[in-house]
């Protein structure tokens, strides 16, 4: 009984607090610099695209959204024909980013994806390909390992020894 | 005034041959509750205003629920073919026969009786209540006794024993 | 002339204010819970009644074919004309009243035990499964309820010494009947909540499960006329309450008498919006046993306490 009273005295209490609703499209909430949302193909610092097509995104993915078709250009580097995701699969998980290996596909803090059409969520590579850097600054995925693409020679890398001379098997 | 009794009057009679000679249960029960509407208001045209209001709220209001409430729980859809068979319009020909015969009977008596003429004064709730508890307080509390009756039976078949086993484990 | 515009004011008043609860509700429910509610619709959100509405009228107005046609469109009608009817008795101020009756109470107590039928019928002539169990639930609870609704009241007619509202009002003029007949304002104003079905005794709809209870499959303006009898069923309560227990009209002068009527009632109201936001429903048993055991004898007692101490100071 004394509990019922205590319950309906401490909810009237509630009308003087502050109201935790954020009106949205007038005031945008904060959104953290890992939230994530829209996914985007990042380039590195030379401007050439990172993504080196090693399916491996389209393999993490739970929903299957992603679709790509591997090529290389005249210097032997592989990079993605065609890029694809289906934004209305996607469940926004962060599996692709993490998956990974040349921080080429990246989660960023935008949300707003809404379409008339449901083909409009379709996004190709032109729409996914920013010009910028994204999260990772100054990050080359050919400068710590990796083959030959005058980026740097072979065994120079950040982390990496130098190459064993399979010839030479003296101790 | 006397116009509203004969509507009142006539709608009741209506209602109340609609309510016999219904098929579906629930919509005769509905012309069952017009016509203790109807009753009420009659009443209320006597110059009855108490006993009107407790037609609807203790006839119409609660009585007529609780039967509608045992009528929903039944599936009347499929009986109704059956019931169609047993009414056939030979059924009414005795009864209304004889139900004419008393009505003819009772107008006769009516005729003999010395009128009264109603609307004198209207009837207030006080008066009902101190007629009830000077007058007619035998009657009262013999009602009321019949009704302690009643609650004291609905209580014993209502009463559960508190199970100790389990329904599976209860010796048959 | 004049009484023209009293029965319209009468009609009007209790149809505006519960057309406006709808926003009221809302926003009032929302600040209790920590959120703005709507406030979309013009200034605070005031025309989401005019949108609410427009929505129901051209929303499909679809009725069943597997459905009881007459009863199915006649049941919405029901607990409008009853909450309507009742409002004719009460007094909104000195003068403004439609009928001053001597049995006020008693076609008050009539009208709201009509006002099931719209339920029950409804429920029944959707056809439908969780219909015909919400329908179950509030022919049983509402008329437990209404016993002790009654007999609740029986003490402030015995005060008063009259069933006429207008009466009751006049003989509070020493002092508020809720003083006296503390008992039997909690036990009317629970069942008040049981009667009209709002939220902790709205089993009859507990949309947790029954999907809508006993308006499942109505849609449309007939939707709308249950919303808004709700609605009313709640105006009108807070009007009887007013009336019976917190003085009516009564109250300063500086302010006309309407206003004050006008004024507790808004009160009444917003206590049983603040009641939906507090408390949870109980089960339909824990219902039916916390009327019968705790709140009848109780009404039984405030009777016999009030009769008494009547009898002995006169």
């Amino acid at each position: 009984m004394f509990s019922i009273l205590r319950t309906i005295w401490l909810i009237f209490l509630h009308i003087f607090h502050k109201p935790e609703t954020i009106e949205y499209p007038e005031k945008k909430p904060y959104l953290p610099p890992r939230y994530r949302g829209r996914i985007v193909l990042t380039r590195d610092a030379d401007h050439n695209e990172r993504c080196v097509a090693c399916n491996l995104c389209a393999v993490a993915c739970p929903v299957d959204c992603i679709s790509l078709q591997a090529t290389e250009d005249e210097t032997g580097r592989r990079y993605p024909e065609f890029f694809r995701i289906n934004f209305s699969r996607c469940i926004f998980c962060g599996f692709c980013e993490e998956a990974c290996p040349t921080y080429a596909i990246q989660l960023i803090p935008d949300f707003e994806m809404a379409e008339y059409d449901r083909q409009n969520m379709v996004y190709e590579k032109e729409h996914l390909l920013i010009e910028g850097e994204g999260k990772y600054h100054g990050y080359n995925f050919y400068q710590q390992a990796g083959v030959d693409m005058g980026v740097k020679g072979k065994g120079e890398g950040l982390n990496e020894e130098l190459p064993v001379d399979v010839n030479d098997l003296m101790p | 005034m006397e116009v509203f009794f004969y509507i009142a009057a006539v709608i009741a009679i209506i209602s109340t041959i609609m309510a016999i000679s219904g098929r579906n249960a629930i919509h005769s029960l509905l012309f069952l509750i017009l016509s203790l509407l109807a009753i009420s208001v009659v009443f209320y045209l006597l110059d009855a205003p108490f006993i009107a209001a407790l037609e609807v709220i203790i006839y119409a209001g609660a009585i007529m629920v609780l039967f509608i409430f045992v009528t929903m729980m039944l599936n009347i859809g499929l009986e109704e073919k059956q019931e169609k068979s047993w009414i056939n319009p030979r059924m009414w020909i005795i009864p209304s026969i004889l139900a004419s015969i008393l009505l003819v009977d009772l107008l006769l008596a009516l005729k003999n009786m010395p009128t009264v003429v109603v609307g004198k004064q209207v009837i207030l709730p006080k008066q009902v209540g101190i007629s009830l508890f000077s007058t007619y307080l035998l009657a009262v509390e013999i009602a009321a006794i019949l009704l302690m009756a009643g609650v004291i039976g609905a209580y014993h078949l209502g009463s559960q024993k508190k199970k100790v086993l389990h329904r599976f484990l209860e010796k048959k | 002339m004049e009484y023209i515009f009293i029965i319209l004011g009468v009609l009007l008043i209790p149809l505006s204010i519960a057309a406006g609860l709808i926003w009221v509700e809302r926003r009032l429910l929302s600040f209790w819970q920590d959120r703005l509610g709507p406030n979309r619709v013009g200034p605070f959100g005031l025309f989401q009644v005019i949108a609410d509405t427009v929505k129901l009228f051209f929303k499909e107005d679809w009725i069943p074919p597997f459905s009881d046609k007459p009863v199915f469109v006649m049941a919405p009608g029901i607990v409008m004309i009853t909450m309507l009817l009742t409002f004719s008795v009460i007094p909104f101020g000195p003068g403004f009243y439609v009928l001053d009756s001597n049995i006020g109470i008693l076609f008050f107590l009539g009208n709201s035990s009509l006002g099931v039928y719209s339920i029950v019928l409804g429920g029944w002539a959707s056809n439908n499964k969780y219909s015909l169990i919400g329908a179950m639930r509030a022919s049983a609870q509402m008329l437990t309820y209404e016993v002790f609704m009654g007999l609740s009241l029986m003490g402030v007619v015995m005060l008063a010494d009259s069933f006429s509202f207008y009466s009751i009002v006049q003989a509070q003029k020493n002092g508020w009947f809720i003083f006296p007949q503390f008992i039997g304002f909690l036990v009317f104003f629970i069942a008040a909540l049981a009667e009209t079905h709002r939220l902790p005794f709205d089993i009859p709809e507990a949309e947790g499960e029954l999907v809508a209870g006993y308006h499942s499959e109505y849609s449309g303006m007939k939707f709308g006329m249950f919303f808004v009898g709700e609605y009313l069923g709640v105006t009108l309560m807070s009007a009887i309450i007013t009336t019976l227990f917190f003085g009516g009209w009564l109250g300063p002068s500086f302010l006309p008498p309407v206003f004050w009527f006008l004024f507790k009632t808004f009160i009444l109201i917003c206590v049983f919006i603040l009641l939906r936001a507090s408390l949870p429903r109980p089960r339909y048993d824990q219902l039916m046993e916390f009327g019968w055991k705790i709140l009848l004898p109780l009404a039984l007692l405030n009777l016999l306490i009030t009769g008494a101490i009547l009898i002995f100071i006169k």
